[in-house]
């Protein structure tokens, strides 16, 4: 579909707005964002949005009025649980979640995922990657012990004490990850997905 | 008989082996066969995709392009779990509808000698392939010891009835195939309006707070209703409504004991396994107790009594308390 500027509102500062950019690296959503009504369905459906700095439909408006830093510092994007509720409500069908999705690429891109109270979300992404990318499988134990000891360390010793013990005695936790046979071919396909532009302008 | 290719998932392996021990059992007595799909990998949960956009599909579509390789007889490809369901079949949608997309990630691909052309792998969920193509009489013919008694709060969680691409199987916030599945292998269904909401995914590492409180409001829907089980569909929903329901109570000083069973499990105890073969026993809030509720013989259905001719309508739960009142 043309992504023109036949919707832009906000004043610009780049070659495109913020708005525009957003559009155009969210997979399928192509231009929906744009048609947002400011009905308030999001917020009103999103069981994590109490805890927000601001609600799906508040991001959607400072979106549109070009506000970059204060959006993509936000932690509206973090604690987005990805339950997919809006998306199913929204009048006009914006895909929502991969709004959402969208918004976290861009501030772990700029530097600003560090900004929120959802500081240390992208590390754990990042440390889920990380066994995803070398092993073709998550290993839960790897990342819970990775990421708290980086981030929690009280919290490492709480989990390995309490919850976590109690999985490990009921069998439930593998002590060393799993590798798939193929995973040279793997890593060349996820080197040349990146290749393409994993964190470009996908324009999609 | 019927063949399915099979996606097991990074949690089926360990964390919830017993979720896969219990449906392969289950299978068996539903003439169901899994082929599992070689070699596949991890479909990046909700993570990839909030870091590298194209690797994330490229993740995804290795595995639909393994599954549509191996697939000899355009067999549907099965997943358990919610998470892995969602993405494959995301995936899958979002490469037939953006041109842009599938190209980039079959260039991706085609870097591992492979290829993937949207739409060859019809992607569905277990409960979908249980209460649809086996359907609910073959079900209730191999149930050998039904669950009277027991009462059910069926946990559909989000992402098998959400977001809606080609129509789902079951509707997107108060689904019903679950309920009915679990009343077929003679179990009570208490109503549980909080069936389709969110366990908190990945918050509990993120934020815990807003993790507890979603699990709190589960936990609370489901006991204010008067469930004695929890029946979970998802490795993700499981972990978080066990594993953390001490957590739940010291932060709320509440005193839940609720268990939460896969689905399979109870399945696999109406079609005749022993609690053993059913992995009971694994969930950190013991099942045992709640099990014992189970009757050999249906229970009574309450009667209703027949409300007064000359006192205005009231609701049930009204009446009860007013004639507890009188009592005192």
């Amino acid at each position: 579909m043309d992504t023109s500027v036949k919707y832009v509102r906000g004043p610009t500062t780049h070659d495109r707005t913020f708005l525009e950019e957003v559009i155009a690296q969210t997979p399928v959503d192509d231009p929906r964002l744009a048609y947002c009504v400011q009905c308030g369905t999001c917020g009103g459906s999103c069981p994590s949005g109490a805890d927000m700095d601001y609600s799906p439909r508040e991001l959607f408006a400072m979106i549109d009025a070009n506000m970059r830093e204060e959006v993509l510092s936000s932690n509206t994007p973090w604690y987005c649980v990805s339950c997919y509720y809006c998306m199913v409500r929204c009048p006009q069908d914006v895909h929502i979640t991969d709004v959402m999705y969208t918004l976290k690429r861009m501030a772990v891109r700029e530097g600003f995922s560090h900004e929120s109270n959802a500081k240390d979300a992208p590390d754990f992404s990042e440390t889920f990657i990380d066994f995803v990318e070398n092993y073709g499988r998550s290993f839960e134990l790897g990342l819970a012990t990775l990421y708290h000891l980086r981030h929690h360390p009280l919290n490492a010793v709480r989990m390995a004490t309490g919850m976590g013990f109690d999985l490990f005695r009921k069998g439930r936790m593998n002590l060393l990850p799993t590798r798939i046979e193929n995973i040279d071919q793997l890593k060349a396909i996820l080197a040349e997905a990146k290749a393409i532009g994993g964190n470009g302008d996908a324009n999609l | 008989m019927q063949t399915y290719s099979y996606y097991p998932g990074c949690a089926l392996e360990r964390n919830a082996a017993v979720y896969h021990d219990s449906l392969m059992a289950v299978a068996e007595s539903l003439d169901l066969t899994f082929t599992e799909v070689a070699d596949w990998n991890c479909c990046g949960a909700t993570e990839y995709i909030t870091i590298d956009l194209i690797p994330a599909y490229a993740l995804v579509g290795r595995n639909l392009a393994l599954a549509a390789e191996q697939n000899c007889n355009g067999r549907s490809l099965v997943a358990p779990c919610s998470a892995c369901f969602l993405n494959l079949k995301k995936a899958d949608h979002y490469l037939a509808q953006s041109p842009e997309l599938n190209r980039k990630v079959n260039q991706a691909l085609a870097a591992g000698g492979l290829h993937y052309e949207p739409g060859s792998v019809h992607v569905k969920h277990l409960l979908e392939i249980i209460t649809e193509d086996v359907g609910f009489e073959k079900v209730a013919r191999a149930v050998k010891r039904p669950l009277f008694g027991l009462k059910i709060a069926p946990y559909y969680g989000c992402l098998i009835v959400r977001p809606v691409f080609d129509g789902t199987f079951d509707d997107a916030e108060q689904p019903t195939s679950m309920d009915t599945l679990m009343r077929t292998i003679g179990a009570e269904v208490v109503d549980f309006p909080a069936k389709a909401q969110c366990c908190g995914g990945h918050m509990t590492q993120i934020s815990e707070a807003v993790a507890l409180h979603l699990i709190h409001q589960l936990l609370k829907n489901a006991v204010d209703h008067g469930a004695d089980v929890i029946a979970a569909i998802c490795p993700m929903c499981q972990l978080n409504l066990d594993a953390y329901q001490d957590a739940v109570n010291k932060h709320y000083g509440t005193n839940f004991h609720i268990p939460i069973l896969y689905f399979t499990q109870l399945l696999g105890l109406a079609f005749g396994f022993g609690e053993a073969t059913m992995g009971i026993g694994q969930e950190l809030v013991d099942a045992r107790p709640a099990l014992a509720n189970i009757q050999v013989k249906p229970l009574k259905p309450v009667k209703r009594k027949r409300p007064s001719k000359t006192e205005l309508p009231m609701p049930p739960k009204l009446q009860e308390v007013r004639s507890c009142l009188k009592n005192e």
